[in-house]
């Protein structure tokens, strides 16, 4: 048997080489999520249909990745979908004027939601934890497109 | 009617037997545990964990490598090869790294325990140490399951990084994969808690289902040295079925939601 | 004198196969007991449960008047540092050397330093003959070493009974007379009780101070080795003498030879 003070070393770089791999993991493979690290505070937004939307879908600015969205419910009284924003405290203060819609990234891409800061004047406040988006855009829906062409053909 | 009486014995010989590694269990697990242990605890970390480094590396390299060439081949098909990061990082995160991980620790470790500790049971070690007043459930089986239970996530944690850089040495080094995009996507689609913890606690379930079986095999174990082959093949079936069978169930549970 | 263990009217049973039946026996202290018996008759069996390790369906095992069957664990292991036990094995432990292995109770057991750990180990070594084999490891001992590597670590806490399970199988001669003599001595000279367990009459009748004959579930004969060499029972007799045929007969039990050749065909 080898000495103790040997197995306790080979020990001791078993567990750096874990730990490395465990960083590794954390720093180059994944995102560093914003939920989770950091403080966050949630704002809500109500679409009419929110298309291919997930929970942990990224929010952007202008391709930022701001935040994630927290979670997907529907609103008991008048049906619509309301979607819970977890945005980072460090993306605070948008005025009241902006607006959100839902995009999708490439032709095929996963969908996302795109924050689209409105302008700020005076006597317009900033949005603070919990309040509601005003202005969204729904999901673009293909059959409802490809029905909205044909109504149009058919006008014309 | 002897053939309920059948079933019926054979019910309660496995109920007995669940009896008895819950006694071994508790018996290792729940002493309180002592300062005198620690230095066994990583002589046997290095037994379980530090010897199995080299199988854990090399396979991590190899299935990496396989899953990248696999996933590429269907990808590139749809001109989706940007996606090769996400796939191979998701695929080993989730699931080959615990799951693969586990598997060659049960036949590797496991299969090693169950046979040390049947041997000391047949050459009566077990008996002289409770003959010493030295409970062996906590001289030879705690530091034993302790060792397991903290190498088997390091050992997945390295399995699943080595991979990710096998597909990286096949996808982007060989295949042509953007390097750019094999890691920048993978960090888009890659979460930190989700992914890489939830394969975390996967693998420290398995780790405890698969030491817990390794040592009570060995310790149940008939010492003969027929009993001791028996025991060590049922290590490796049991931990290896328990493993399948539980990674189903908490497959479900973390990601079958959404 | 007194008795550092008695047995009373106990009865043990392995699953269906009753192996004692209303057996009792004294074992007196400062001496050596031995335990006699054919083989398979369970005499082993009989150390583990005074040792607390098996537990008897009927009666009661006690040492220095203290029920050990009765004994909560953690008191078990309190007596259990005043016994030792030297298995048939030695069962020394394969992953320590010699030394190590005869230090294994201090350590466990003692807070003794280091200094005082290794003197007490270099003279346990030194009194079974073995103190230049301390840095070697058990599976470079032979047989007979090995055992007495056992016995070194068996009395490393000075136990007050010591139990010896077949010492003197499996050795030849040399070894077995090296044995003998330290089973003598170290019961003189540390006024330990020794209970040994064998089926070597010849060897075990020249130390022991009091003789139990085991067999069939009880105890045939008793006494001092001169009182058991003149004993009257035939049984006693055949084992002492190692006749073929006797009480106990050559044949296991069977069918009779007819109904095996000829019968059932």
């Amino acid at each position: 048997m080898m000495n103790s003070r040997k197995v306790e070393i080979l020990v001791g770089l078993f567990v750096v080489l874990a730990l490395a791999s465990l960083a590794m993991l954390a720093m180059k493979v994944a995102n560093q999520g914003i939920s989770g690290n950091g403080e966050t505070y949630e704002l809500k937004a109500k679409f009419d249909n929110i298309g291919g939307l997930k929970v942990r879908s990224p929010v952007k600015v202008g391709g930022v990745v701001v935040g994630r969205v927290g979670a997907i419910d529907l609103d008991a009284k008048d049906f619509t979908p309301v979607v819970t924003l977890v945005i980072s405290e460090n993306y605070k203060g948008f005025p009241e004027t902006s607006s959100v819609s839902i995009l999708t990234s490439g032709l095929l891409g996963e969908q996302y939601l795109g924050l689209q800061p409105g302008f700020s004047f005076e006597g317009i406040d900033t949005l603070k934890a919990g309040d509601f988006i005003e202005d969204t855009k729904s999901a673009l829906v293909l059959e409802d497109l490809i029905g909205q062409f044909l109504f149009s053909r058919n006008n014309d | 009617m002897e053939w309920f009486a059948g079933i019926g014995r054979h019910s309660l010989g496995k109920l007995a037997a669940i009896g008895r590694a819950l006694f071994v269990l508790t018996g290792a697990l729940v002493a309180k545990p002592s300062l005198k242990h620690v230095p066994l605890t990583i002589k046997q970390i290095y037994v379980v964990g530090v010897q199995s480094l080299a199988i854990i590396i090399v396979s991590g390299a190899f299935i990496g490598m396989v899953l990248a060439l696999q996933a590429y081949t269907v990808l590139v098909d749809y001109g989706a090869e940007e996606s090769l990061g996400p796939m191979v990082a998701l695929s080993l995160l989730r699931e080959l790294g615990p799951v693969v991980t586990a598997l060659l620790f049960a036949g590797r470790a496991g299969s090693a325990l169950t046979a040390e500790i049947g041997l000391m049971k047949a050459t009566e070690q077990l008996t002289s140490l409770e003959m010493m007043a030295v409970d062996p459930l906590r001289r030879i089986i705690a530091p034993r399951l302790w060792a397991g239970i903290i190498s088997m996530p390091l050992l997945a944690l390295i399995f699943s990084a080595i991979g990710i850089l096998g597909g990286q040495a096949v996808g982007v080094d060989w295949l042509g994969v953007d390097a750019g995009s094999y890691w920048s996507v993978m960090q888009a689609a890659v979460d930190f808690d989700d992914d890489v913890m939830n394969g975390v606690i996967k693998s420290v379930v398995f780790a405890f289902v698969v030491t817990w079986i390794a040592v009570f095999k060995g310790y149940d174990s008939i010492p003969t040295s027929e009993g001791i082959s028996q025991a060590t093949t049922q290590t490796v079936v049991y931990a290896s079925l328990a493993v399948l069978g539980l990674d189903f169930i908490l497959t479900a549970l973390m990601f079958g939601t959404h | 004198m007194q008795d550092l263990v008695r047995i009373e009217n106990m009865s043990f049973s392995r699953g269906e196969r009753p192996i004692y039946h209303n057996i009792s026996l004294s074992i007196p202290q400062g001496k050596t007991t031995a335990i006699m018996g054919p083989s398979g008759i369970g005499k082993t069996t009989l150390l583990k449960l005074i040792g607390g390790q098996l537990r008897p369906q009927e009666g009661d095992i006690l040492y220095k008047n203290e029920s050990i069957p009765k004994m909560k664990r953690g008191r078990l292991f309190e007596v259990r540092q005043q016994m030792s036990m030297l298995f048939q094995s030695g069962a020394l432990f394969t992953d320590m050397t010699v030394f190590e292995n005869v230090a294994f109770p201090l350590r466990e057991h003692t807070k003794l330093s280091e200094s005082l750990i290794r003197a007490v180990v270099l003279m346990k070594l030194q009194s079974v003959g073995l103190r230049g084999a301390a840095q070697m490891m058990p599976s470079e001992l032979s047989g007979g070493m090995a055992r007495r590597a056992a016995l070194a670590r068996a009395i490393a806490l000075d136990p007050e009974l010591i139990m010896y399970d077949e010492p003197f199988a499996g050795q030849d001669p040399i070894s077995m007379g090296v044995i003998v003599k330290l089973i003598k001595e170290l019961n003189d000279a540390m006024n330990l009780t020794s209970v040994v367990v064998t089926h070597d009459v010849a060897e075990v009748m020249s130390i022991a101070d009091y003789v139990y004959i085991l067999a069939d579930k009880r105890v045939i004969g008793e006494g001092t080795p001169e009182q058991i060499r003149d004993h009257d029972s035939e049984l006693v007799q055949q084992f002492l003498c190692g006749q073929a045929d006797g009480p106990v007969p050559f044949h296991y039990p069977a069918k009779s030879l007819e109904q095996d050749f000829l019968g059932s065909r």
